[in-house]
């Protein structure tokens, strides 16, 4: 160990790699190469990861969607085939029973699903766009935002059935001239005059709406399209840290008790969750790490083999030298040393110069894809824990791999390596 | 009481040493008697093959032997493991070889270093040392060149420089002027006689006889035995 630190060791050690300058170059591409295809990989996987962090971070990941199909099983005297309604009461009954639920808004809507849209008719301007009938709940779940200056539907707005509507970006843009502030104004959907009480900016979140929806209180939805009491979906969101999955099979499990459903049937209820996506990409990103993990293992491993295999090659060309080196006293031991160390030294170096190389390759990666919003690549690093491990694991292959080569050297008598020509 | 002990430098008795070849087996060394006081100059001559180098080498122990006894200074050298051979090697014995056997990317000062930095011995000292050594052979200003550019008589001398450098007990020297031309020859024997004159126990393998003439005594080998064992007067070599 004391030889580790010596200056001599060194001279040595740099004496016979710049005498092989070539095999040298030529041997530590191996390693770098290795290194290098895993600091860009897993740097890259962690990119993404982070690129998808920041896609999902303005949609609550806790919420999930239900609504009634077709029964596909026979039950309780019902014939399979039966089409399953969600009704405004069943909320009451899922919130006492699945406790994990934070909100639970009941909607409906018109012009999505195949359904006819709203004829909205402002002035001479006109459109057709999707109606929701909302519960207050629903801003509390949606990712949706209502511009400063409006407001969402709210209690009074169901307890009165008022005709008031939120409308979106694009509607404004449609029905609106600029500079024209749509809140207080009067638009008519399906010849009914509605007051805009506020505007709302759509965000993406995985699921079906657009900038151009019209919400309006649920119950007035009720009285326009004559739906009573019949929900067309359920949107919820369970509190945090709990598992979204699990909560849809709990919900589900309440709805197939109270609507008669045969606990084996997967098709009477639809359901989706953001969790589940989240959870999806997150095992894509974890699986490309692996990846990454395991191509970037395989390939160091082969540099390092190629590095054991050139100094077994070089043990043999500089097997006169090593009797040499014996012949004034050197001990097996010190030889040994020598190419052991010598082996260490070249792998560590070349992958010191590959994890130089990797960053700044996704340095330039991630300079490249800056301007990209819509590409899911944020800010791609190496985790510091990758990186010693990579250097632990070069340590101990570069010592293994020396161990075969320097076993070599001393193998042989002094007197046959001085022989050797 | 001293006078009356008798002590050899190398103290051989019934030397056999054989090479496995496959199934055969070429008896080369066939009894060996052989004492050399301390501060002999002693050439061994006889024809090629003759077993000359073999018994150098057990001597520089870099080879072992099958029968008999070898002691040097006084140790019993038998069956020593690797470690503590090349710790004798360093501290007892110097090597010269026909091919000057140099690292060719050492200057010539790195080269005599090399059995210093072995011995464990600082940076500092063993600089001056290997330069005072060198300085010896007449290669002082010589000291940051490399093997490629001394001529064959200087690489010669930087190897004496490297035999002599770690002070050891005795010389050994397998045709040290085998490769060179016979004016260069005689320099380089003459550094041999040189340092013999200050007490140092040398021996030289050799299969020319005014190279012999220069030793003190002659020793000739023929098929595995000592034929010839005498005393000669030393001609000077320069
Ligand atoms: N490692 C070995 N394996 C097998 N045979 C060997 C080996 N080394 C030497 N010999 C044989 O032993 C015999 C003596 O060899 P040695 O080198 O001692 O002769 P030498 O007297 O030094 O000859 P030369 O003057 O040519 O150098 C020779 O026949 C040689 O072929
Ligand atoms: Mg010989």
């Amino acid at each position: 160990m004391k030889e580790l630190f010596s200056k001599d060791t060194w001279q040595e050690i740099f004496g016979s790699i710049q005498k092989n300058r070539t095999r040298t170059i030529i041997t530590m591409i191996g390693v770098l190469w290795g290194i290098f295809i895993y600091i860009t990989l897993a740097g890259a996987a962690k990119g993404l990861d982070n690129g998808f962090e920041k896609a999902f971070a303005s949609i609550s990941s806790n919420s999930l969607f239900i609504w009634g199909q077709y029964t596909s099983l026979p039950y309780a005297g019902y014939k399979a085939r039966r089409g399953i309604q969600l009704k405004t009461t069943d909320v009451a009954i899922i919130k006492k029973r699945v406790p994990e639920i934070e909100f639970i808004a009941p909607r409906n809507v018109r012009g999505v699903f195949g359904s006819a849209g709203g004829n909205i008719i402002r002035g001479s301007k006109s459109g057709t766009y999707a109606i929701y009938g909302e519960y207050p709940e629903y801003i509390k779940i949606a990712t949706t935002k209502v511009f400063d200056g409006g407001r969402f539907i709210n209690q009074s707005d169901m307890d009165q059935s008022r005709k008031v509507c939120v409308i979106g970006e694009r509607t404004v843009e449609e029905l609106f001239d600029i500079d024209e502030d749509p809140i207080g104004e009067y638009i008519a959907i399906n010849n009914i005059s509605f007051k805009v009480i506020g505007v709302h900016k759509f965000v993406q979140g995985g699921g079906f709406g657009d900038d151009g929806d019209i919400y309006i209180p649920f119950v007035t939805f009720k009285d326009l399209f004559n739906t009573g009491e019949n929900v067309g979906f359920f949107m919820m969101s369970a509190y945090d840290n709990v598992d979204v999955v699990k909560v849809e099979k709990e919900v589900k499990t309440v709805l197939k008790d109270i609507k008669d459903i045969n606990p084996k049937d997967d098709e009477a209820l639809g359901g989706f969750n953001l969790g589940k996506v989240f959870k999806d990409t997150a095992n894509f990103v974890d699986g490309l790490s692996f990846l990454s993990l395991v191509v970037g293992i395989a390939t160091i491993l082969a540099g390092v083999i190629g590095i054991g295999n050139i100094l077994l090659i070089s043990v043999k060309e500089r097997t006169k030298e090593i009797g040499i080196r014996r012949a004034l006293g050197a001990t097996p031991r010190q030889i040994r040393n020598q190419i052991i160390t010598e082996s260490v030294f070249l792998t560590i170096l070349s992958g010191i110069i590959g994890i130089i190389l990797g960053t700044l390759v996704l340095y330039g990666i991630n300079v490249a894809t800056e301007d990209l919003s819509d590409f899911p690549y944020t800010n791609p690093t190496v985790p510091l824990k990758f990186i010693f491990g990579a250097l632990a694991l070069m340590i101990i292959l570069g010592t293994l791999i020396g161990t075969l080569p320097a076993q070599k050297a001393v193998s042989i008598k002094p007197i046959d390596a001085l022989r050797e020509e | 009481m001293q006078n009356f002990i008798k002590t050899y430098m190398i103290n051989i008795k019934g030397l056999h040493k054989s090479y496995q070849m496959g199934s055969n087996s070429l008896h080369v060394l066939k009894g060996i008697d052989f004492e050399v006081k301390e501060g002999e100059l002693v050439a061994i001559m006889g024809s090629s093959g003759s077993g000359k180098s073999t018994l150098l080498n057990i001597i520089g122990m870099l080879d072992n032997y099958d029968k008999g006894s070898y002691e040097l200074d006084n140790v019993v050298i038998k069956n020593m493991d690797e470690t503590k051979a090349a710790n004798y090697r360093n501290k007892f014995l110097g090597f010269i070889f026909q091919s000057f056997n140099l690292i060719n990317y050492k200057t010539a000062l790195e080269n005599v270093i090399l059995p210093l930095y072995y011995q464990g011995v600082d940076r500092k000292t063993r600089e001056a040392k290997a330069l005072k050594y060198l300085d010896d052979v007449g290669l002082k200003n010589w000291a940051t060149h490399m093997p490629n550019e001394l001529s064959g008589g200087q690489k010669q001398r930087v190897a004496v420089a490297r035999a002599m450098v770690a002070e050891p007990k005795v010389l050994l020297a397998d045709e040290l002027t085998g490769a060179l031309d016979s004016k260069t020859s005689k320099e380089v024997m003459d550094l041999i006689q040189k340092i013999n004159e200050k007490g140092k126990t040398i021996l030289v393998v050799t299969h020319e006889e005014d190279i012999a003439r220069m030793c003190k005594r002659i020793v000739r080998l023929k098929d595995g035995v000592i034929v010839e064992d005498k005393k000669i007067t030393q001609k000077k070599a320069l």
